[in-house]
């Protein structure tokens, strides 16, 4: 092992799922204490990567170099072997267990529950991260959950640590801390891999960025030196069509009304929501901003009408109180939802998209009349979805399952949309979607708002919030703030707000 | 009602409750690894009919109860395999061994059927169990201690050691235990085993500790009361001891209801009956008690598909 | 080398087809060799149990008599299955119908009237789903799992029946034995093909299937059934209630499962015994499986168990093989065409170490 060779080193990987080239020919370094982003849009073949890395796929060409020396690392026991720590995007924990359990969970040896209280203790001293090892992980918050990933992590004096996405569920506060204790790992000689989409973090954080695209390398570059703008172009391929909003837009009259909306938390551990109010008017697109698990899966199930609520004033359109009528009654109504979760909750998987049109769509476009189903109806409406937007499959008869993330979207998107409805609630409309696909998922909701609906959008993706909506909220432990127009909006404030810290502000009580 | 009456009801209840507990402990390992095997009634049959064979071939007791547990075991696996490594529905393969143990025994119970089989005594020496309040603690065959011994060992097991906690944590979120490296698949066949040996070995106690014969279906449901159980107990070992005594008590209460004319006021077949409506009432008041929470494996009975 | 799984895009269509047979065929060879490796004549079995009851054409009545209580069963157990409802307690809604239109027929015993087949056959249907409407009571108010009650309502059902035998449904002319007065031939279904056993129940089993199965693919219900078993929040997203298939799937299962109950007391049976109870209410979960959980698979599914029971009956006299050997084909069966669905959902490749997969 010699100084001068780097701490990791990536020659031709090459990666292929049936039908997909993951990753194709990618080769770079990691220096000791460097921080290293890996910069890429979702599908970009940046997770793929760094699960070869972590041993948690194989590669099928290429090889990985390890201070210098070829290894092969054949499970994630044989990576933190090595010496490299990761921690997941989606977080590898066991709700119901405590955080020492879960933690004793990510260790190679036993180690007696004392001692390893003890060495969590330290870990936590010494980098500033706070948690308290008896609790259970169901109770704690996202931010919190991350830094039990984060200390299992660093128990195992990592020399690389790989950060999937690690800021996507965080609030600007908890970032800036999160960058602190990355920092310090760094100045002590450990390596970061760091993978995001976010621009301005990278420039922040990072002394190399390394950028992906369709599972290719596009560049190293120095992100100090590069412009957002650059970076931007490098990983987008091209440059991307901005979203068109007509201007001089005015507003009608309210149309969509939610009044002190209360719901209990479905399950033990979920967030309720308390005392909601907001009014959307016709034309506007109002966002819902927040951290990951603050109510917005309440939120949207309560306005959809699949969990509808006792009080029939809490929900109205144009007047007419829908709030104990269920989702089929509140779609005849003309209020229309697309919940994040693709696959079982907007769509079937195993249905055809002409079943999925049915799904949705049947009695607002009579595509079942007296309970018999018109399939040739269902199909020509399918039809009509998959050429308004564009949606890339083999027919209306294709299994919904068999659809891209991307693709899926825009034909669940264009589904509800196709079905002018008065009201349309989406939550997360862009996740995990590529940057084509969403900017016409955007300038959809857009050109659907020009026609006079009142449009919902749920979303913990800031940037696409402050770019798509004309008013915005912050949702914070199941209340919703104040809210406030985009074109004034302060992004400190709106960062203290998903942090729940609400100064000056009061808890709204608009309508 | 005597004292030797008592004594002797709760020796029978100790007998009776013993091979739904060893089934139920097995069960529940089982399901905290994630997997529901609803074959638990196949595998005791199994266990039964191999216990029959093995006691009338060689006259041991011990070599006849290791036989049950793994050809228990053994069927156990082809369940594994198809529900782990081929992904099948758990529902419907459980019910498919039950279906397979249930022709299996009777098949090779046939040249068995109505020889009597030498019954499992005390291990302990007849003096001690002469007297009748020593006999409770004494006049036992040993499965029955066997089966506390293992109430303890599961409790440990899956509470204080890190092989439980790994088992805990595959039955808990699959994914995240394949994510850290631990093997998912592994585990549960190992789980699934283990509930297998166990159901033989409760399936064993029926020749030697209560009907000392082969008869078909000699287990008569008692598998699907091991099944209930384990929701019952809230996967808790100890609560199962408790659960499992419970229905002891009430399959004895049947006999006693029969034999004493004050229980006349409804006919024998609805004391026959009672345990099962008895388990039907204590799995709704179960989950009365125990709304929303978090007490069954999060993973239990969906398959895992090691992916990308 | 190496297998490795690769999901396809789709479900194989043909391999839907294809593969129930393929399970048949290799239960047929499986059996012969598990037979002659545990002591009998494996081949003999296999042509007793599969072939005899096929190549023999008086054997066919018995195949339509014993067919018919299971596609019944089965039809209504693939609704269920496919809302994922799991009611495995058939054979008790079974006999609980086949109780309740005794007793109608018991009261009715000496009337005359084309009213009283007709209630007969409402009063089991009615019983069976009354009988399934506990546990869809307990699942949706309580959340108690089906599987368990379900079943343990099937043995307490068997008591019912010993008591109901040994006291109020005992004929007064039965000489002490636990049966009920032989139904009259106002409550006997016809037989439909002069000189044979077949009675009407046989067509009522085809019939059915078919409504059932045209319910199923053109009615907003059979959706709703699909829906809320492949993924229960679209289900509640696209407006069906969850509770509400619960229900109509256990009705549904237990109705069609006391239907198939009170159509044996009317038919082959001729009265309740104590030996009713003949394992069709279980066995139907097997033929809905084989069938694919298809109304029109259950038909087929149907045929191919009833084959597999009138052999085994052949085989008992002819080879002298135990009758429980059907049993264990019918499990070998159910394993096989279970193992199968991954084939349909995936597709197996072979990978050669260092090769990259196309």
């Amino acid at each position: 092992m010699t100084d001068a060779a780097p701490r990791l080193s990536l020659k031709g990987i090459t990666k292929r799922f049936p039908g997909v080239l993951a990753n194709d020919d990618v080769s770079f370094e990691v220096k000791a204490g460097e921080i290293h982003a890996l910069l890429g849009e979702n599908g970009a073949g940046k997770s793929t990567l760094v699960k070869m890395i972590y041993g948690i796929l194989q590669p099928d060409a290429g090889e990985i170099l390890w201070n210098g020396e070829r290894v092969s690392v054949s499970n994630p026991k044989a990576a933190r072997r090595l010496g490299i720590g990761m921690v997941f995007q989606h977080f590898s924990l066991f709700e119901a267990m405590t955080v020492l359990e879960n933690i004793a969970l990510g260790m190679d040896t036993k180690i007696p529950a004392r001692e390893l209280e003890g060495r969590i203790r330290a870990v936590m001293t010494q980098y500033g991260l706070k948690l308290d090892p008896q609790r259970v992980v169901a109770d704690l918050s996202v931010g919190e959950r991350q830094r039990i990933e984060i200390v299992r992590a660093l128990l195992l004096k990592p020399s690389l640590l790989i950060m999937d996405e690690p800021t996507s569920v965080l609030t600007p506060q908890e970032v800036e801390q999160l960058f602190v204790v990355l920092r310090q790992l760094a100045s002590e000689g450990c390596s970061i891999l760091y993978i995001s989409h976010k621009l301005h973090e990278i420039k922040a954080l990072c002394d190399t960025a390394t950028i992906l695209r369709g599972g290719r390398l596009v560049d190293t570059c120095n992100p100090k030196v590069e412009t957002s703008r650059s970076m931007a172009e490098k990983m987008i391929g091209g440059s991307l069509k901005s979203i068109e909003k007509p201007a001089g837009r005015t507003f009608g009259a309210e149309k969509f009304v939610v009044k002190h909306l209360s719901v209990a938390g479905a399950g033990h551990f979920d967030v309720p929501l308390r005392d909601v109010s907001f009014a959307v008017r016709a034309g506007e697109i109002f966002g819902v901003a927040g951290v990951a698990g603050n109510g917005q899966t309440a939120l949207l199930l309560a306005l959809s009408g699949e969990t509808p609520v006792d009080d029939a004033t809490a929900i109205c359109i144009d007047g007419q109180q829908l709030g104990r009528l269920g989702a089929r009654q509140r779609r005849l109504k003309g209020l229309a939802s697309v919940p994040e979760e693709r696959n079982g909750h907007a769509a079937v998987p195993d249905f055809t998209l002409s079943d999925n049109a049915v799904l949705t769509a049947r009695d607002r476009l009579g595509l079942a009349v007296s309970g018999l189903i018109r399939p040739r109806a269902a199909k020509k409406y399918t039809g009509d979805v998959i050429a308004a937007f564009a949606v890339k499959t083999t027919g209306a008869e294709a299994v919904a399952g068999s659809l891209s993330g991307g693709n899926l979207q825009k034909y669940i998107m264009g589904r509800e949309i196709l079905q002018k409805p008065g009201v349309l609630v989406v939550s997360q409309p862009t996740w995990g979607v590529d940057a084509g696909a969403a900017a016409a998922i955007h300038q959809a909701l857009v050109d659907l708002a020009a026609t006079g609906s009142a449009i919902v959008v749920i979303s913990q993706d800031l940037d696409e919030l402050l770019s798509l909506c004309d008013t915005l909220a912050v949702i914070n432990d199941g209340r919703l703030s104040r809210p406030m127009a985009v074109a004034g909006a302060n992004i400190e404030e709106i960062g203290l707000l998903m942090g729940g810290i609400h100064g000056d502000m009061e808890t709204a009580d608009a309508a | 009602m005597s004292l030797d009456l008592v004594i002797a009801i709760i020796v029978t209840i100790a007998a009776v409750a013993t091979p739904i507990l060893l089934a139920a402990l097995g069960e529940l390992v089982a399901e905290k690894s994630g997997v529901l095997n609803l074959g638990v009634e196949g595998m005791m049959l199994i266990g039964a009919v191999i216990t029959v064979a093995v006691t009338l071939g060689t006259g041991n007791h011990l070599l006849a109860i290791v036989c049950a547990a793994l050809a228990a075991a053994a069927a156990a696996m082809i369940f594994g395999v198809l529900t782990l490594t081929l992904s099948a529905n758990q529902v419907a393969t459980g019910l498919a061994l039950t279906i397979l143990g249930t022709g299996f025994s009777a098949l090779f119970g046939q040249p068995y059927t109505g020889k009597s089989v030498p019954i499992l005594r005390s291990p302990f020496p007849p003096e001690l169990a002469a007297d009748p309040f020593w006999r409770v603690l004494f006049g036992h065959p040993p499965l029955v201690y066997f089966a506390l011994l293992m109430v303890v060992a599961v409790w440990w097991f899956l509470g204080r050691t890190r092989a439980g906690l790994i088992l805990r944590a595959v039955g808990e979120n699959d994914l995240s235990a394949h994510s850290i490296g631990y093997p998912v698949i592994g585990v549960r066949y190992l789980a699934v085993a283990f509930g297998g040996a166990m159901a033989g070995i409760g399936g064993a106690c029926f020749p030697l500790m209560l009907t000392p014969q082969w008869v078909e279906r000699l287990t008569s449901g008692r598998g699907w009361i091991a099944l209930a159980l384990v929701v019952f107990a809230s996967w808790r070992p100890f609560r199962l001891l408790g659960g499992a005594y419970f229905f002891g008590f009430m399959m004895i209460f049947e006999i006693y209801a029969k034999s004493n004319s004050a229980f006349r006021f409804l006919p024998s077949e609805f004391w026959a009956a009672l345990p099962y409506l008895a388990t039907v009432l204590v799995l709704v008041l179960i989950s009365l008690r125990r709304s929303g929470s978090t007490s069954a494996p999060a993973c239990l009975g969906k398959p895992f598909v090691a992916t990308a | 080398m190496q297998l490795r799984l690769e999901k396809r895009p789709e479900p194989s269509k043909l391999l839907q087809v294809v593969t129930p047979v393929a399970a048949v065929l290799l239960t047929m060879v499986l059996g012969a060799v598990a037979f002659s490796a545990l002591g009998y004549d494996g081949l003999g079995a296999v042509r007793e149990i599969f072939i005899s009851p096929l190549a023999i054409s008086y054997k066919w009545q018995d195949l339509a008599v014993k067919a018919a209580p299971l596609i019944i069963i089965a039809v209504g157990l693939s609704i269920a299955y496919r809302a994922n409802v799991w009611n495995i307690g058939a054979e008790g809604q079974y006999i609980v119908g086949a109780i309740c239109g005794t007793g109608i027929g018991i009261l009715t015993n000496d009337m005359t009237g084309w009213w009283i087949m007709p209630l007969m056959m409402l009063a089991g249907a009615a019983g069976g789903a009354a009988y399934a409407a506990v546990p869809a009571l307990l699942r949706v108010r309580f959340n108690v799992n089906e599987i368990l009650t379900t079943l343990m309502l099937t043995y307490a059902s068997v008591y019912l029946l010993n008591y109901l035998l040994a006291g109020p449904f005992k004929s007064p002319t039965s000489m002490g034995q636990p049966q009920t007065v032989l139904m009259s031939a106002e409550q006997t279904l016809p037989y439909i093909i002069p000189g044979t056993i077949v009675q009407l129940n046989a067509p009522i089993a085809i019939v059915v299937a078919l409504a059932v199965w045209l319910v199923f693919s053109r009615f907003v219900f059979g959706f709703q059934i699909r829906v809320v078993g492949s993924a229960p929040h679209a289900a509640r997203y696209g407006g069906f209630s969850a509770d509400r298939t619960i229900w109509l799937a256990m009705l549904i299962s237990g109705g069609l499962a006391g239907f198939a109950g009170i159509l044996e007391v009317m038919g082959p049976v001729g009265r309740l015994i104590l030996q009713f109870p003949a394992n069709y209410g279980f066995t139907a979960i097997i033929v809905a499986f084989l069938g694919r959980l298809h109304p029109l698979g259950a038909i087929l599914a149907g045929i191919m168990i009833a084959i597999t029971f009138v052999g085994g009956e052949m085989a008992q006299i002819t080879i002298a093989l135990p009758f429980a050997a059907v049993g264990i084909f019918q499990a070998m069966m159910l394993f096989l065409i279970l193992a199968s669905d991954l084939l349909v959902r995936y597709r197996i490749r072979v990978v050669r170490p260092g090769e990259v997969p196309a």
